[in-house]
């Protein structure tokens, strides 16, 4: 999923400065799941909004904010409550902010920061282990991805700052070429670990992306 | 044409004739005075066989080494120029290379680099296009006259590549494939971190005189307890171990004491190793007594 987090909301009334009028969107799935533009937080937003001396048209929570459609016809149905909005206060990732911003010409206000594709490691915690880089190594990884988890995205083992197992980066956090290693040492393989890796490929995960699937 | 300055390397052929060598690192300003840069690598004239220029040491922001390396060749004085992958993503690794093949400087450290939040711009994009290994790679190709897409260059140089090893750190068997990879990607010295244990020294080299790399071992002058508990806490990869900090605590003089700690150091490694790296923390005027009797020319 993707993990976002709201901005303070200092920030956000700075953003509504202009505008006396705001309609609210939140999304039913991640910002929901990392409590950041669910039910709850929509409803919290409006009664901080009206504390602040914002007038609040109404809100809706979309299924999916990033698909472009759903987000439009949601956005008619409500009718009058977007249209008489002088801005739409969005609290969904970035995409879906963008599935707003594309077809409304009011005001569309991003009201969360979008961090990363997460896991979540358990209620509430979230945790970056892919970062889409559009080439997946993690066959030759032992499943784990030096990507991602190395902070310099090492392809070839640990660095100098490695010590019994620990990142130089984060001494709270294992070094991942420790934790390819455990793995590996389990099950009896070590290629992954002599096999010289060449440099990643870039033009493969050139921005912005798309894709199209053939019918 | 203008023919390039001569790539020679009077490092490559001291080890290559197992002469004990002995390095030690300079600095370069932050800045682009490179005064006193010049006066410190000028004191170790005589005294080392090579200096290294270090590169955005620790991610702070300094002057390109290549600049004060290039000058260092211009008084005779032989560089190792250090490059790390966090600042430069392979293309400017390349120029940067072809660059000091031009200026005459021959011998490169290749370095993944310190994390970019270790310094003075922690907000900057860290690259980390390539990796040491692949830099390795890297500078073989462009010795063999081609860049890494494959296009023929005008001029190949003819670097001599070597890399980094931290021959303390644990688990081992870690470690090793990575330095049999430095080895394979065309390495041809190891400068280690600063070693502490004669008898880890003796595991790692070991394991590594087969990949026929020389070895020059890291030996650190330690000035004070509390120099080594600030690097044992702050400079990745570094850690003093407590009973040397506790021989610097109960010293009377504590700066002498390191300097015999270093010396220890270096007559315990010397078996292990084909030359020292002397770090010495701004005091090289004691390079020569941390070194003393350890080149076979003093013996
Ligand atoms: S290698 Fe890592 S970043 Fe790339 S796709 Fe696989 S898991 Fe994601
Ligand atoms: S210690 Fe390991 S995970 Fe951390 S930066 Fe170095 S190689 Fe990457």
């Amino acid at each position: 999923m993707i993990v976002s987090k709201q901005k303070p909301f200092i920030e956000i009334l700075s953003a509504l400065e202009p505008v006396s009028r705001v309609f609210l969107i939140g999304c039913a799935k991640c910002a929901t799941v990392c409590k950041a533009g669910g039910e709850e937080q929509i409803w919290q937003m409006q009664e901080d909004l009206i504390a602040a001396g914002k007038d609040v048209t109404g809100s809706v929570v979309i299924d999916e904010a990033c698909h472009m459609l759903r987000v439009q016809r949601d956005l008619r149905a409500k009718g009058e409550m977007v249209k008489g909005a002088e801005a739409l206060l969005v609290l969904a990732c970035g995409a879906g902010v963008q599935s707003v911003s594309a077809g409304s010409d009011r005001l569309t206000i991003a009201g969360l920061d979008t961090l990363f594709l997460g896991n979540i490691r358990r209620f509430g915690q979230f945790e970056q282990r892919c970062s889409l880089c559009g080439q997946c190594l993690l066959n030759e990884t032992a499943g784990i991805c030096p990507v991602t988890v190395c902070p310099k995205g090492l392809l070839n083992g640990p660095c100098g700052g490695m010590d019994e197992g620990r990142c130089e980066v984060n001494g709270d956090a294992e070094c991942v070429w420790y934790q390819i290693y455990l793995r590996l040492r389990e099950r009896g393989e070590e290629a992954p670990l002599t096999a010289i890796k060449p440099p990643r490929d870039f033009a493969r995960n050139l921005r912005p992306g798309s894709l199209k699937l053939d019918k | 044409m203008i023919t390039p300055a001569p790539m020679s390397s009077t490092l490559r052929e001291k080890l290559e004739s197992n002469h004990f060598v002995v390095t030690a690192e300079v600095c370069p300003p932050k800045g682009c005075d490179c005064g006193e840069f010049m006066e410190k690598a000028r004191s170790l004239k005589g005294l080392v066989d090579a200096v290294n220029v270090t590169d955005n040491q620790g991610a702070n922001v300094r002057i390109s080494p290549l600049a004060p390396a290039a000058l260092l060749t211009r008084e005779g004085i032989e560089p190792i120029l250090q490059l790390t992958c966090r600042d430069r993503n392979r293309m400017a690794l390349q120029s940067e290379l072809l660059a000091a093949a031009a200026l005459g400087v021959t011998n490169i450290l290749s370095l993944s680099g310190d994390y970019i939040s270790f310094g003075d711009h922690a907000g900057a994009k860290p690259v980390f296009d390539l990796d040491s290994v692949q830099l390795l790679q890297t500078i073989a190709t462009l010795n063999a006259g081609r860049d890494i897409s494959g296009a023929p260059l005008e001029g190949a140089p003819s670097f001599f590549a070597g890399a980094a090893a931290a021959p303390e750190a644990e688990p081992f068997d870690l470690i090793l494939p990575k330095l049999a990879k430095k080895a394979a990607a065309g390495a041809r010295f190891f400068q280690t971190q600063a070693v502490f244990s004669p008898d880890r020294l003796a595991r790692f080299t070991e394991a590594v005189r087969p990949l026929g790399v020389k070895i020059i071992a890291g030996i650190i002058l330690l000035k004070s307890a509390g120099m080594a508990r600030y690097i044992t806490k702050n400079i990745p990869g570094l850690k003093v171990p407590p009973e040397v900090v506790a021989e610097l605590e109960a010293a009377e003089s504590p700066l002498e004491t390191g300097v015999a700690i270093a010396r220890r150091l270096a007559a315990a490694a010397r078996p292990f190793c084909d030359g020292i790296h002397i770090m010495a923390m701004g005091r090289e005027e004691l390079i020569p007594d941390i070194a003393a009797g350890l080149r076979n020319e003093d013996n």
